[in-house]
């Protein structure tokens, strides 16, 4: 048995009846990182001592007969995510050194669910970002060709759990940065509905929009991962104060007369023929179970990227603004005076993406421009909000496309920013919209893997895990692993 | 397209001290950026009212009691220049 193989349902059995322990577990992790990592970068840092104490505890609370939903799951955590004492950086130069005091509230989640924490993985940096290129720490690797990229900005934690370099992992999505990333490297994303699961020491890009979820190799560990991490949580007032489910219990009930909806839209003339081709394939396999089709028209798809691009770099403008290089990070040694110092320390401290976004938003927020850019994108929201609202009214949920493309080489896009951003034209409306979307592979393309995304209504995880649940079941896509 | 001036009118807003490349380079790509938002024009939002979070939720309140918060060394533990129990900081008035 490889260790590394193992899903997180497989392992739990196996480590509830004494036939693995943790401690192996972790060490043949370790191990593989150490083999593995230094050609993916998935990794900005490894807590290897940490990471085996926490799995020694864990077995010794196996051993007096404790039992916790994740006790003894190596995961890895993305460098969005504040762990207390353990460097966290969002993947930029400005937090290099900083050290939470706090643990994210998603993180003292996971400790109490008995989860071992290998270490933190790489993002675009501030998560913005589709490559994971943006990382001040240097680009991650698909696993499945290692001159492409993983997407992102999660591309750090997909690329480790595509590669086996953990059980499981976390990411963030404020446009598409679980799924597309997950899309890419073959693994499954979910994210939650907007407040399902808190924020509370998550490094904020865009506070309407930012959502932490799971990345994992298969449906059931994404619906163990959430169930860990998922509820109200009275530190972050935009959690959600709703009922929480047992998401693994209606798993496997099927799709038979369940009504998925294919929005017309998500299938346009730019995508790539081999993506169409999989997932028209995957529609097949929902029918086949049982599931009718029906085609739904979504008008406002086509604005949703303008509307993002718009939003979230306001927002990330104003919730950037709290890195003056005074109370954390990087500050710049030599300046005179408090302008000089905070105009100093952002120059030098921020990188190229995360400027571009400050200026933008900035802009989208300057007297002057308010009214044309930022307000006519919230109305514009509105919209998309409403083709959501009448979507999911006709059917269970959707299923779409997560991205128009495999993933790209790396370098392809880096004289184009808008050129990277069209690749989240299939996401980012989700998140407009605050509902919750899962990604899962549904086939190849020239060798890369293709994702197939299931939109579901606010607050319905159950439903999009069991459609995703039910097609993983019929296909194999989910247990091809990257040739490394 | 945005001018030079804008842009460095931009930057000075966000607090950021830009290159001459930064300059040039930003002024050409928020500009493309921009003409490509534009396309929301073609959209009448007179009568549409603004999203601000798709999932409302009114003012959330909690009971106004004392609990406990970061002790100073905790909130001063990052801080790139500490004095005593304070943020040390810049000159800010001449």
């Amino acid at each position: 048995m490889k260790l590394h193989e193992l899903t997180i349902h497989e392992a739990l059995p196996l480590l509830a009846h004494g036939e693995i322990t943790s401690v192996a577990l972790t060490e043949a992790l370790l191990a593989r990182i150490a083999a593995l990592d230094p050609q993916i970068h998935a990794y900005l840092r490894v807590t290897s001592d940490l990471a085996l104490a926490q799995a020694r505890d864990a077995d010794e609370r196996r051993a007096r007969g404790e039992a916790a939903p994740l006790l003894g799951i190596p995961l890895a955590i993305k460098d969005v995510i504040c762990t207390a004492g353990v460097e966290t950086t969002a993947g930029s130069r400005i937090l290099q050194g900083f050290r939470p005091v706090y643990d994210a509230t998603v993180v003292q989640r996971l400790r109490a669910a008995g989860a071992v924490i290998l270490g933190k993985t790489n993002t675009d940096e501030f998560a913005m970002g589709s490559s994971t290129e943006h990382s001040a720490y240097g680009p991650t690797h698909n696993p499945w060709d290692l001159e492409r990229v993983p997407g992102g900005s999660s591309g750090g934690s997909a690329a480790a759990v595509a590669a086996s370099l953990c059980l499981g992992a976390f990411g963030s999505d404020t446009g598409g940065s679980i799924r597309q990333p997950a899309a890419y490297c073959g693994v499954v994303g979910l994210k939650p509905t907007y407040g399902r699961v808190s924020r509370y020491g998550l490094i904020a890009f865009a506070s309407s929009l930012d959502q932490i979820g799971p990345i994992a190799k298969d449906v059931t560990d994404a619906a163990l991962l959430l169930q860990a991490v998922a509820g109200h949580d009275p530190q972050d007032a935009t959690s959600a104060d709703e009922p929480v489910p047992d998401f693994a219990q209606g798993l496997a009930d099927g799709v038979r007369g369940m009504r998925l909806g294919v929005p017309r839209e998500y299938f346009v003339d730019g995508m790539a023929p081999g993506v169409r081709q999989m997932v028209e394939g995957a529609l097949d396999v929902w029918r086949s179970l049982g599931a009718e089709t029906v085609e739904v028209s979504m008008p406002h798809t086509g604005y949703a990227l303008p509307v993002y691009y718009l939003l979230a770099p306001a927002e990330a403008s104003a919730n950037l603004a709290r890195f003056d290089g005074i109370r954390y990070g990087y500050a710049h040694p030599e300046a005179l005076d408090i302008w000089d110092a905070y105009r100093l320390t952002r120059a030098e401290g921020f990188g190229d993406e995360v400027k571009r976004r400050i200026m933008l938003g900035t802009y989208a927020l300057s007297a002057g421009y308010y009214d044309a850019y930022y307000l006519k994108a919230q109305k514009v929201r509105t919209l998309i909000k409403r083709d959501y609202d009448e979507a999911l009214a006709q059917c269970d949920a959707l299923v779409t496309p997560t991205t128009p493309n495999v993933a790209f080489k790396i370098g392809e896009h880096a004289e184009d920013p808008l050129e990277m951003y069209l690749e989240d034209i299939f996401t980012l409306s989700l998140n407009l919209a605050g509902v919750c979307g899962i990604s899962l592979p549904c086939g190849q393309s020239d060798g890369l893997p293709v994702g197939v995304q299931v939109q579901g209504r606010a607050y319905d995880e159950a439903t999009i895990l069991r459609v995703a649940y039910a097609y993983e079941q019929a296909t194999s896509w989910h247990g091809e692993h990257p040739p490394l | 397209m945005l001018n030079r001036d804008t842009v460095l009118h931009i930057a000075e807003l966000a607090k950021l001290t830009l290159s001459d490349r930064e300059t040039a380079l930003f002024a050409e790509q928020l500009s493309e950026i921009l003409a490509y938002a534009e396309r929301l024009n073609e959209l009448d939002t007179d009568s549409i009212a603004p999203t601000a979070q798709a999932i409302y939720r009114r003012n959330v309140l909690r009971a106004d009691e004392p609990r406990p918060s970061l002790t100073p060394d905790q909130a001063l533990a990052n801080a790139p220049r500490r004095e005593g129990d304070l943020f040390r900081v810049q000159q800010i008035l001449d």
